[in-house]
């Protein structure tokens, strides 16, 4: 089934982010479409999957126009998505998902379903357990059942959004070679959402690039990696500049730290992070990587081992006390966590500054508001309400919330969906922080950004810690293993 | 004492059967992602409304069909302020609590401490002969079986069925339940409807069955926030809510029976309930089932989160919007 | 936006306003004329009630609103901290009656000259109050006990405790109230015409200052305000979010106990069954009302008990049922919430923030996704 897109628009207030894009996929072919976050392929593949109405343009299947503004109306004429977070249900079984949005009567057969359930995960390669509740599933999971879902719905055309991000590198080569199956063998035309190249190269069999909403080239493969940078960037942007790293005195020492949830326990965890140092916690989503960050900062209670800050045993106490001690968190970077939508810029600020009284001081909170939107280039004034602000300049404020200089800094996803240029400018802050004798340990689900950003590479999988020997020169591709379980040596063979 | 027991079991069985209904009714609502906080201020006035109405009919089944309608109208008010004003749902609970009760009291003024029709206690053929069991349960008012029946069925549609499926997936996560063709307003729509209305019946059968008549002030007075706490009780799963207001009911039999038998103060015995939420809610919310089973082997786990563990639905409360 | 479009929302504002009163007014008449009664005859009743007679304010029953509105506004200014911090103090009618027994305790119980006897009364009740709305913040904080559901459950024990209380060891014979409290215990009138305390009044207005001025200007109420709007975002930004619960419950109980210490001091004399007559719940729809706008609160409570005094003549004038006062007064906040919510309609939703491409797209599904 071939797919076309004419000439389509959509806008989010002043930001145009699809502008006159025009594409044609064919059935049969897999491809690539490439571009940095909020380059628009997300919003495109939204419309194509029912999720948006575009503002204008035309969808066209097998040369005939077609008109639909939801996802049901998408799958009809065979249009699905696997959404990066996949579109399931929690609470539900992996069997309930599967039936849940089939055709059936009000009382579906159970067994006929399992059955056709097993038929396709055999087929594809997935094992999946059919009564295990979806939210109990890794991510990787998630995704082949979302993908059996949309076959058995007879879905000809498979949009993937961003699906590499934060499986190993054993389901993703599951992944890839069940996608190639099913372009070659059944015909389906796959749209591949990613802004990985190395993803793209060695997937896909056509690229179209996006930038800044307007589609800026399609190429048959093979393409030099060259060629879809320069497409992608416009020109090539290089990492902040890194010096080597001197550590200072031990900031952070995690002794036998025991802890557990109900995904996964985590035993007699060893940590040490040093001023100066950046520290990288890398792992499948649930491996235990949040469970060492909540821990080090106060917010979650461990269920044995000690946690020293500066020397200082803090096991137990209170986040604030945390916080007093120089210790700085950010939360996945998000509004819900770090931000209060109905208190002002200034406010903010006022909650977080020691040298405020009892009284407030106003003239003082908003005396050292302007002075951080002026540093931060936030674009807001001190009266503003955050929640007026647009989303990169909410990561800018949160940014500017963290001290000039904490001991230690304790970042979640520092990097969670912004674009390359928000994503740059917010490590040039870590890293100044960290120039100035700052303690940086974060968490990432993005395999480059781990590689580029750390000093040091810690590996989560299943609650076991591992210290990547040589952080340095460790390629995307090794740490990919490491974190699906490979024991570091190990032959990175299959 | 065979027969005894049974008879005291008996009359749980029938007392339980407003809070069993207006409990089931409620985890319907809250199962969809919508919290009908009126609850305690609906049962009253649908208990009036229901007297009312079968007193000045003279028939006991159109009391019923007037109580159902006072609860559904309720509960669509709180959801249509919700979803097409944008008010919240707890803040138009809250008031229509206190609203709906006084409502009751003023309106049903004139039609206190006076007999009325009732539903008859109608034995079932056979059924009612088996030793125990029949005494237990075959011996009651329609409204009891009624009750037996809603809780099979409402297990059995969540459970089973394509409806049920949609039915918990707009209460957990409304935007997968959109992806998959399911329309998020119409289902909240329908089942705050269905379970609006069941309240509305739990109502009636306080006035027309349970503890006929209407008095002032009510006598049902405090057993919808008794019903709003067993479904978090029950964890919103229907059968173990039903098992929390049989057992809630239960032990408010036990502790006024101790109370005939001991110097215990009379007043306080009414203590009891109140003490049961406390405690019954902070064994299921106070984290310890969680603590409890992150240490406990793969068995214990299942049978501690199958049982004690309570987790509302995520999207309780909340409104959905398409993106 | 321009002038003339603002002038435009202002008078949609005040039109939708005087809808929803004039719907609240109308829908009241049809409840009155459904059991029998006219309208009319109850607004005359209810207007005499309040005191405003042909011949002018008839100050004993206008004193009697006044009576009413000050333990409203006792509740009204702890309810402000609660609702500031995001929590539905449900249990603040509990918290008024175990105050209420605190009070009644030291009255029968300790023997002191008036100056000191009345205060430690008013201190007395004010602790308990505290205390009790404590328990439900600890509850809620230490035990995952929604306010709501741990709130109602202690109004039912503070309810109960005091009718055993009443019917066993503080009881008379009847078992309908304590036996009246000594003069020396109780809150005195002004004069005998206008029969509301001075103490009680002074004491309202201080507090109700002190506690606007804490939430306006003090760290401690920014505070609040941060975690009422998000809990968790509030945490982060190092607040002592379960610190400030319990402060902000016990606060609120406080002025519940004193609101409660009014009641049996100065209106009734001694310890009756429900001594709160429903005011801590109707503090609550008044709090409904204003939000966080403070300043509204007086008024629209001194409105409110306005409704409560005059309603009191309709038992013995008309033969009608008291619980008219709570169909108006919920019928009003119903219909002003559901007129919020129009003009919110009326306005058009505001146009989401013109999102950056970067952060907003995820931060929707983030939304979403929770």
């Amino acid at each position: 089934m071939s797919v076309e897109v004419r000439h389509i628009h959509k806008t989010f207030g002043a930001v145009h982010a699809n502008d006159d894009i025009s594409l044609t996929f064919a059935d049969g072919r897999i491809y690539g479409i490439l571009g940095e976050n909020g380059a628009g392929k997300s919003t495109l593949m939204k419309i194509l999957s029912g999720f948006y109405l575009a503002d204008s343009g035309q969808i066209l299947i097998d040369g005939r126009l077609v008109h639909y503004d939801t996802p049901r109306g998408a799958i009809e004429v065979g249009i699905g998505m696997l959404a990066q977070d996949p579109l399931d249900v929690g609470p539900l079984t992996v069997l309930e998902n599967f039936v849940y949005g089939q055709p059936v009567g009000p009382l579906p057969d159970w067994q006929a379903a399992r059955r056709r359930f097993a038929e396709l995960a055999e087929r594809l390669g997935f094992r999946l357990e059919p009564d295990m509740p979806v939210e109990r599933l890794s991510i990787g999971q998630r995704q082949e059942l979302e993908i059996i879902r949309l076959l058995a719905l007879g879905v000809r055309v498979l949009i993937l959004d961003e699906p590499t991000t934060g499986i190993s590198a054993e389901q993703k080569s599951v992944l890839f070679a069940s996608l190639q199956r099913l372009a070659r063998e059944d015909g389906l035309t796959i749209l591949f959402v990613s802004h990985k190249l190395e993803d793209v190269l060695e997937l896909c069999d056509e690229v179209a690039v996006l930038r800044l909403g307007r589609l800026v080239g399609t190429a048959v493969m093979p393409v030099t990696t060259g060629e879809l940078v320069a497409m992608m960037f416009g020109q090539a942007l290089a990492p902040p500049s890194r010096r080597a790293a001197t550590p200072g005195d031990t900031v952070l020492e995690v002794q036998d730290l025991f802890m557990a949830s109900e995904r996964v326990v985590m035993r007699d965890c060893q940590v040490c992070v040093r001023a100066g140092e950046v520290v990288g916690l890398a792992g499948l989503d649930g491996s235990g990587q949040q469970l060492l960050t909540r821990a080090c900062v106060g917010l979650a209670r461990p269920l044995g081992g000690r946690v020293l800050i500066n020397g200082v045993d803090m096991t137990g106490r209170p986040y604030r006390d945390f916080l007093a001690a120089g210790v700085s968190f950010g939360a996945a970077g998000r509004l819900e966590e770090g931000l209060v939508a109905g208190l002002t810029l200034a406010e903010h600020f006022i909650l977080t500054d020691a040298g405020q009284g009892w009284w407030i001081d106003r003239e003082r909170g908003r005396q050292i508001a302007e002075e951080r939107i002026a540093h931060y280039r936030i674009m807001g004034r001190p009266d503003s309400p955050i929640e007026t602000l647009s989303g990169g300049n909410q990561q800018r404020v949160l940014m500017a919330l963290i001290p000039p200089a904490p001991r230690l800094l304790v970042l979640e996803h520092p990097t969670r969906g912004l674009d390359v240029e928000s994503a740059r400018w917010i490590w040039e802050q870590i890293l100044a922080r960290c120039a100035a004798g700052t303690a940086v340990m974060f968490t990432s689900a993005d395999l480059d950004e781990l590689v580029t950003y750390s000093d040091r590479i810690l590996v989560f999988y299943a609650g076991q810690v591992t210290e990547v020997p040589d952080a340095r020169s460790v390629t995307v591709d090794e740490l990919g293993h490491l974190i699906g379980g490979q024991r570091v040596g190990e032959e990175a063979g299959r | 004492m065979d027969s005894e027991l049974a008879r005291v079991l008996g009359s749980v069985v029938a007392n339980a059967t407003p809070l069993v209904i207006a409990s089931l009714g409620e985890t319907i609502t809250e199962r969809v992602g919508v919290i009908n906080l009126s609850l305690d201020g609906s049962l009253q006035l649908a208990a009036m409304v229901a007297f009312v109405t079968a007193y000045a009919s003279g028939n006991a089944m159109l009391g019923l069909a007037a109580g159902l309608i006072a609860g559904l109208l309720v509960a669509l008010l709180i959801l249509f302020s919700n979803i097409a004003l944008r008010q919240d749902q707890v803040a138009v609970g809250f008031v229509l609590t206190l609203l709906a009760a006084d409502l009751a009291q003023f309106l049903g003024q004139n039609y206190t401490r006076i007999p009325g029709p009732t539903f008859p206690t109608i034995p079932i053929p056979l059924l009612r002969d088996i030793p125990f069991l029949g005494t237990v349960f075959f011996n009651h008012n329609a409204l009891v079986y009624f009750s037996f029946i809603l809780l099979a069925a409402t297990w059995f549609v969540m459970y089973r069925t394509r409806w049920g499926l949609a039915l918990r997936a707009v209460g957990e996560r409304p935007a997968a339940a959109f992806a998959r063709g399911t329309n998020v307003t119409r289902t909240r729509y329908l089942y705050t409807a269905i379970g609006g209305a069941l309240v509305g019946v739990a109502g009636a059968s306080y006035s027309l069955a349970i503890k006929a008549g209407w008095a002032n002030p009510a006598v049902m007075r405090g057993d919808g926030w008794i019903a709003l706490a067993i479904v978090i009780f029950g964890g919103w799963h229907p059968l173990r809510v039903a098992f929390g207001a049989y057992l809630f009911t239960g032990l408010r039999a036990l502790a006024s029976t101790i109370q005939q038998t001991t110097e215990f103060p009379l007043v306080l015995v009414n203590a009891v309930p109140w003490v049961l939420m406390i405690l019954t809610l902070l064994l299921v919310s106070s984290g310890l089932v969680e603590r409890l089973m992150l240490l406990s082997p793969p068995w214990a786990q299942r049978l501690l989160r199958n049982f004690l563990r309570s987790a509302p639905p995520v999207a309780l409360g909340t409104q959905f919007t398409r993106e | 936006m321009t002038r003339s479009s603002l002038l435009g929302q202002r008078a949609l504002a005040l039109g939708i306003g005087m809808a929803s009163i004039a719907v609240s007014l109308l829908l009241t008449a049809l409840i009155i004329l459904a059991v029998g009664a006219s309208p009319l005859e109850v607004f005359n009743k209810v207007t005499e009630g309040i005191g405003l007679t042909p011949t002018g304010l008839d100050m004993v029953r206008f004193s009697g609103v006044v009576n009413f509105w000050i333990p409203l506004m006792f509740v009204c200014t702890g309810l402000l901290v609660t609702f500031t911090a995001g929590l539905w103090n449900i249990g603040v009618e509990g918290q008024m009656m175990f105050g209420a027994v605190c009070a009644t305790w030291v009255a029968q119980e300790v023997f002191l000259p008036t100056v000191v006897q009345v205060p430690l009364e008013m201190l007395a009740a004010a602790l308990g109050g505290a205390f009790w709305a404590a328990l439900t913040g600890l509850l809620k904080t230490r035990g995952g006990v929604h306010e709501i559901f741990g709130g109602v459950a202690m109004n039912n024990l503070a309810n109960i405790f005091s009718i055993y209380l009443i019917s066993g060891p503080w009881g008379n014979q009847g078992g309908q109230a304590t036996p009246p409290f000594r003069q020396e215990t109780l809150l005195l009138p002004m004069s005998s015409e206008f029969r509301v305390s001075a103490v009680a009044l002074i004491l309202m207005a201080v507090v109700f200052g002190g506690i606007f001025l804490a939430l306006s200007g003090t760290r401690w109420g920014l505070e609040l305000k941060a975690q009422g709007h998000s809990q968790r975002s509030a945490l982060l930004l190092g607040v002592p979010v379960e610190r400030n619960v319990l402060l902000a419950m016990a606060l609120c109980g406080f002025m519940a106990g004193l609101a409660g210490s009014v009641r049996v001091l100065f209106t009734y004399g001694n310890l009756r069954p429900l001594v709160s007559g429903g005011i801590g719940f109707l503090g609550l729809l008044v709090v409904l009302l204003t939000g966080t706008r403070a300043l509204w609160a007086p008024p629209i409570a001194f409105f409110f008990a306005a409704i409560l005094g005059g309603s009191t003549r309709l038992k013995i004038a008309l033969q009608l049922d008291q619980s008219l006062a709570g169909v108006v007064q919920g019928i009003l906040v119903l219909m002003v919430i559901l007129a919020n919510g129009v003009r919110g309609r009326l306005r058009g939703r505001h146009p989401a923030q013109a999102p950056e491409p970067s952060a907003s797209l995820e931060a929707e599904e983030a939304a979403i996704h929770g």
